[in-house]
């Protein structure tokens, strides 16, 4: 076999994984499918049933009586925290990236870069402790009950605010969890944009600031929007850090921002001990379905912003 | 855009003065809110770290290192050599498949495969990792039968590195001269042989910050561990399936929310250890880098 041939087999298996992944979950998942309709996702009920009944047989699954699942709790919650993370890692993004890019000299950029970008080499699970340990305390104690009374007439700020656990709690960390992806990303092409752009728009009597606005941001604009479609998907994957401090709200809708919320993901962690209790294993089942989903929307926003990038013709780094 | 600033163009033209204070003051808004934005990315960073830090060296003990865990106390040299296990499992098993497509996304970029193999690629990266973990939970665990094991976790840990490492060694062998390859090609040296002989020595450091990417990446993961490796409090006896193993992520987010004082040590212990590893990592390929 050709050297040549020999790699592609080798290699193929990259991109043979992804397509496994989606099969073999897909196929585990579908009795639960079957069973659950296109109303799994909205319908809000997550209901093992009676575990010490006797299973019944319904569209020929065997179930236990009274199980119902509905993800519609978990939906809302992914993409409530992942929006919330998201209108705030843009504008804290782009400004970190413009100060890194047009404020920060040539010497010092690369390790003032270089420390904020460390924020994204901070596994998950450590993001998860400073929150339960530190940030839920003081946003529930100080923070939170501050809010509440002095710009509780927002819709959707006021009321009970909680311990803590929740929404905006896990779209705080979130936020910092997503950030690094945009300011690397952007700082970079700013950097590379030409100096031709910067040095006419000065002679044209545009301040450095006006440059940047008028000139340059427009110029990294895909470049932008690609890397908050990746930030997108990572927000709305996170599984550790969310778990952690989301409260774990089960078949309940958020009142307000402050209030406990599940993910997709962080659902999967924190439920798989539980639906191992079914005996007719159609709770696990279910829970593969909700990973399905949750893969299949990773997948479509990832290939978004990837095709995006590419016909961009810019780059994006792929890693942290 | 106005094209009006200075003094001398504020008296010949009536109202220029306002509008050049206009712009200084939304200069000066603009650059504060900017600075402002990375004043809070690096005050975070300085908060999360001085925590892991002072907790993390206040509970670090000799016994850490060198006792396994007992219940919530003792320490935690099974999480210490399960991680290590793990993870450099994982980037063994991910390295074949990984360079090879490395390679040929580089060097044999003519067809179709090479493009649909570095899109997928990339959307893999994107995968949430405990989709990752679910995945080999009901496929190695549950199907194959490996319960919780070294095995089902290194794997899930590769599929996790494999992207990384595909395209990290892409990008370093496109970064050698062509003028190299077409040298030894003249001189009648196979594919195989400009592989091994010229352009993979070249790219060494390159394919190196990559392996060691995934490797940081591997240690901070618990999402793809929790349902392929378990936990386990003793030390691993070699046994690739039906024996669970631990690993230091997995006792930051179990023993953090024990109500013992011990079980706090142990977590913030473990923050510590995986913490300074990841981030010495990433310094270390950020060095190698330039």
């Amino acid at each position: 076999m050709k050297f040549r041939h020999f790699m592609a087999a080798l290699g193929s298996t990259v991109a043979a994984v992804l397509l496994i992944i989606v099969a073999f979950l897909g196929v585990y998942a579908w009795p639960a499918m079957r069973l659950n309709g296109f109303h799994f996702l909205f319908e809000n009920s997550w209901n093992l049933g009676g575990l010490y009944a006797n299973p019944i047989t319904v569209h020929g699954q065997q179930i236990l009586p009274g199980a119902h699942y509905g993800i519609l709790f978990l939906i809302v919650g992914t993409v409530l925290s992942t929006a919330i993370a998201v209108a705030l890692a843009v504008p804290v993004g782009v400004g970190a990236a413009i100060f890194l890019a047009e404020a920060v000299p040539q010497a010092a950029r690369r390790w003032f870069s270089f420390f904020v970008e460390l924020l994204a080499a901070i596994p998950s699970v450590v993001f998860g402790l400073w929150g339960y340990v530190v940030v839920i305390p003081f946003l529930g104690h100080h923070v939170f009950p501050f809010m509440a009374k002095w710009i509780g007439f927002v819709p959707f700020f006021g009321g009970s605010t909680g311990s803590g656990y929740g929404l905006l709690t896990s779209g705080l960390v979130l936020t910092l969890m997503i950030v690094p992806l945009i300011t690397a990303t952007l700082r970079d092409a700013l950097v590379s944009q030409p100096e031709m752009l910067r040095e006419g728009a000065i002679a044209l009597g545009a301040s450095r600031f006006e440059t940047l606005r008028t000139v340059l941001l427009p110029g990294v604009r895909r470049t932008l929007i690609g890397s908050t479609i990746l930030a997108t998907g990572r927000a709305l994957g996170e599984t550790m850090a969310v778990l952690m401090i989301s409260g774990n709200a089960l078949n309940y809708l958020p009142q307000n921002i402050y209030a406990p919320i599940s993910t997709m993901a962080s659902f999967i962690v924190s439920q798989l001990d539980s639906a191992l209790q079914d005996p007719t294993g159609m709770a696990v089942r279910s829970l593969a379905e909700v990973a399905l989903v949750l893969c299949l929307i990773s997948i479509v926003v990832n290939s978004f912003a990837r095709l995006l990038i590419r016909f961009s013709g810019e780059q994006v780094r792929v890693t942290p | 855009m106005s094209t009006v600033s200075g003094n001398e163009s504020a008296a010949a033209f009536p109202g220029a003065a306002g509008r050049a204070f206009g712009r200084r003051f939304w200069d000066f808004a603009g650059w504060s809110i900017c600075g402002l934005a990375f004043v809070l990315l690096g005050g975070a960073m300085l908060w999360i770290m001085a925590m892991v830090l002072l907790r993390g060296f206040h509970a670090l003990t000799i016994e850490v290192l060198t006792h396994v865990t007992e219940g919530y106390a003792g320490g935690l040299l099974n999480a210490i050599e399960g991680t290590l296990i793990l993870g450099v499992g994982g980037i063994l098993l991910a390295l074949p498949p990984g360079l090879a497509a490395g390679i040929y996304m580089a060097e044999f970029d003519n067809g179709r495969l090479a493009p649909t193999i570095r899109f997928l690629a990339d959307v893999l990266v994107g995968v949430p990792s405990i989709v990752i973990g679910y995945f080999g939970y009901v496929t190695m665990v549950v199907a194959f039968g490996w319960k919780f094991s070294v095995a089902a976790g290194s794997i899930a840990l590769a599929i996790i590195s494999l992207p990384y490492i595909c395209r990290t060694t892409e990008m370093a062998i496109r970064q050698v001269p062509r003028s190299l390859r077409e040298a030894a090609y003249a001189l009648g040296a196979s594919e195989g042989q400009v592989a091994t002989g010229v352009y993979l020595p070249v790219a060494l450091p390159g394919v190196l910050t990559g392996v060691l990417l995934a490797l940081a990446i591997s240690v901070g993961e618990t999402a793809p561990l929790l349902y392929t490796a378990g936990w386990s409090n003793y030390l691993w006896t070699g046994h690739l399936t039906n024996e669970p193993v631990g690993y230091l992520t997995y006792a930051i987010w179990a023993f953090i929310t024990e109500p013992f004082a011990g079980a706090h040590a142990l977590a913030y212990a473990a923050a510590l250890l995986v913490t300074v590893f990841v981030l010495i990592i990433s310094i270390l390929s950020r060095l190698f880098v330039k």
